[in-house]
């Protein structure tokens, strides 16, 4: 977040190029000259420089007032959350944070939340139920941390309850994966009626990395992994997994993180219309179709 | 303690006789990784797959396992015949799944049915570790989330077996999703006022504990069992150093507060009818 940067009216942003904006309306396709390979894609997604979580939240929100804490024992900020105004409207806003300079990097553990994270997402989650704002989610996170403290303090139990408690909630819930979408870390804050993916982020059941590893042994085989694994914008929309996805600039989005913004912010907009027209009850009930449907066509009566 | 055994024993013969073939035992001695000692197949599977000597608790095959603790007879299996079919095309998967499910006589590594325990109707499931270590895909979240639902339909309180290592890679993010498809049925059958009683086996790891198998209002554990997030070599190799003894054990989950009790298969059985009995009138039935 740089620190000249205001907090009012930010979403009105007027430096975005003419091409963009005639792009609004609707995805166009992946960038049709040499478009990036899986593994290009995961790079761009991890990419220094790409928008997180605090920056679209200052780009896209108003009189963002920020939640810290679990409650219980301490504020993980690699998770961050709080109420902002979206256009004029009370919002809950929620996602992973990576941090933009080393320092915060580690503060924020690389993005890769403790149990503590995930609670403090619940209590959050619980307030915007409570007083009836929608939520919307930005995910990017490597997965949630692998550590001995995370284990001990209940790493599985805390994700378990957050999806839990978000494929329940009466509230319309607006998920952006727009980093790294990785794993159950990821997951926890994704459980939404409406799935949106920026066009290079992608969202897997593992790192590649992870997946290269536990397949084939074979860590360096990430490469190839990207390839088989559909973690793409492109591959999860044809598989069901997402709703919409979401162009970015040229190049990528760290490369005009403001054009991003005001395709990000009319995106948005028509979802969260869309969304917040259904009556609570509609609301937890379309999400649970929404997921209950998730794999259901990729099962059939065989031999055994 | 004989008459228990003898009475096991019994179950199972009859089990093999009603499946037309002897379940996966081979005949040789093995070693028990508890104790060291050599051990008889068919002794160990008497004694419900736990070393006589030492108490290690063996895997079990998810048909077996719902045989020692359902009544005589009761066991009404559901889909029997759900297979993948591969959602992301993946190379060689589907060759690997008849391969397992030729060498098991499972189409996937859960197995789910209605019967009775202690006169009691339930909804029960177990995964299989012989099968893609019990593995989390598009099947188990199908047949998962069916059995959930007639559970929250008829009224059953549910029970669970877990056994795996995760989410099924084969299926990537589709498997990703069964996580969320099966706890947000879980919610459901919950709010409702069904009991769900979750069992956790060695070992319990991944997207099944950071889902269904952690939403248990009971959880149990067997002893030795590994429970976890992230498997050890994963932790190890972020950490940078050799885990503890014990670590991510039942044992080990109990003292963090994840698990009401660490059961011993033998009485896993008797502990199911005495939870059934604690959550009859004035508990599940009260609220629906």
């Amino acid at each position: 977040m740089s620190a000249n940067s205001t907090n009012e009216n930010t979403h009105e942003v007027t430096a975005v190029s003419a091409d963009t904006t005639a792009s609004a309306g609707a995805p166009r396709a992946a960038i049709t000259v040499g478009a990036p390979t899986a593994a290009e894609r995961v790079a761009l997604a991890r990419h220094p420089g790409r928008p997180g979580t605090a920056e679209i939240v200052e780009a896209l929100f108003s009189d963002f007032f920020e939640q810290k804490g679990d409650r219980s024992s301490t504020d993980d900020p690699s998770i961050m959350g709080g109420i902002a105004l979206f256009h004029g409207v009370p919002v809950t806003v929620l996602g992973h944070r990576k941090g933009s300079n080393i320092e915060e990097r580690v503060e924020m553990n690389f993005g890769m939340p403790s149990p503590e994270g995930y609670r403090k997402a619940q209590r959050i989650m619980r307030a915007a139920e409570k007083f009836g704002r929608p939520i919307i989610t930005f995910v990017d996170t490597p997965g949630a941390y692998p550590g001995l403290e995370a284990e001990e303090h209940g790493q599985g139990e805390a994700i378990a309850r957050t999806i839990e408690l978000m494929s329940a909630l009466t509230v319309p819930t607006i998920a952006v994966i727009t980093g790294e979408g990785g794993s159950g870390g990821a997951l926890a804050l994704a459980v939404g009626n409406r799935v949106l993916m920026l066009e290079n982020a992608v969202y897997s059941v593992l790192s590649p990395e992870g997946f290269a590893s536990i397949l084939w042994k074979d860590a360096s085989r990430a490469d190839e992994a990207c390839e088989v694994m559909k973690l793409t914008a492109a591959d999860l929309l044809s598989l069901g997994v997402i709703d919409a996805v979401v162009p970015e600039p040229e190049g990528g989005a760290h490369e005009n993180p403001q054009a991003l913004y005001q395709v990000l912010d009319t995106y948005l907009t028509r979802e969260l219309a869309r969304v917040t027209k259904m009556s609570r009850t509609a609301v937890a009930e379309d999400r649970y179709r929404k997921f209950r449907a998730m794999g259901a066509a990729a099962v059939k009566r065989g031999r055994a | 303690m004989s008459g228990i055994l003898a009475e096991r024993r019994r179950r199972l013969l009859a089990l093999k006789k009603l499946r037309g073939g002897a379940p996966a035992v081979e005949a040789e001695r093995r070693t028990c990784p508890g104790c060291g000692r050599p051990l008889v197949e068919e002794e160990l599977v008497a004694n419900q797959r736990v070393c006589p000597y030492c108490g290690f608790h063996f895997a079990m095959p998810a048909r077996e396992r719902l045989a020692l603790v359902l009544d005589d007879g009761s066991f009404r299996e559901l889909d029997r015949n759900l297979v993948s079919k591969n959602p992301l095309d993946f190379p060689g998967y589907p060759e690997k799944l008849r391969d397992l499910q030729k060498k098991t006589d499972l189409a996937d590594t859960l197995v789910t049915a209605t019967g009775k325990i202690g006169g009691a109707r339930v909804a029960v499931a177990a995964l299989d570790t012989r099968f893609l270590m019990g593995s989390m895909g598009a099947v188990v979240g199908e047949k998962l989330t069916r059995l959930i639902e007639r559970a929250a339909r008829q009224h059953l309180p549910l029970i669970v077996f877990s056994a795996s290592g995760g989410a099924r890679m084969q299926e990537g993010i589709i498997s990703l999703m069964q996580m969320a498809k099966t706890s947000a049925a879980i919610e459901r059958f919950s709010t409702r006022g069904g009991l769900f009683i979750s069992v956790l086996t060695h070992p319990t790891t991944g997207g099944v504990t950071a889902s269904f198998a952690s939403l248990g209002d009971i959880m149990l554990a067997e002893p030795g069992a590994l429970v976890g997030f992230a498997g050890p070599r994963v932790i190890e190799q972020t950490i940078g150093e050799k885990l503890p003894d014990g670590f991510q054990s039942a044992e080990f989950q109990m003292e963090h507060g994840f698990i009401d009790a660490v059961v011993p298969r033998a009485r896993i059985r008797r502990t199911l009818i005495r939870l059934l009995a604690l959550h009859g009138k004035g508990g599940a039935e009260y609220v629906r």
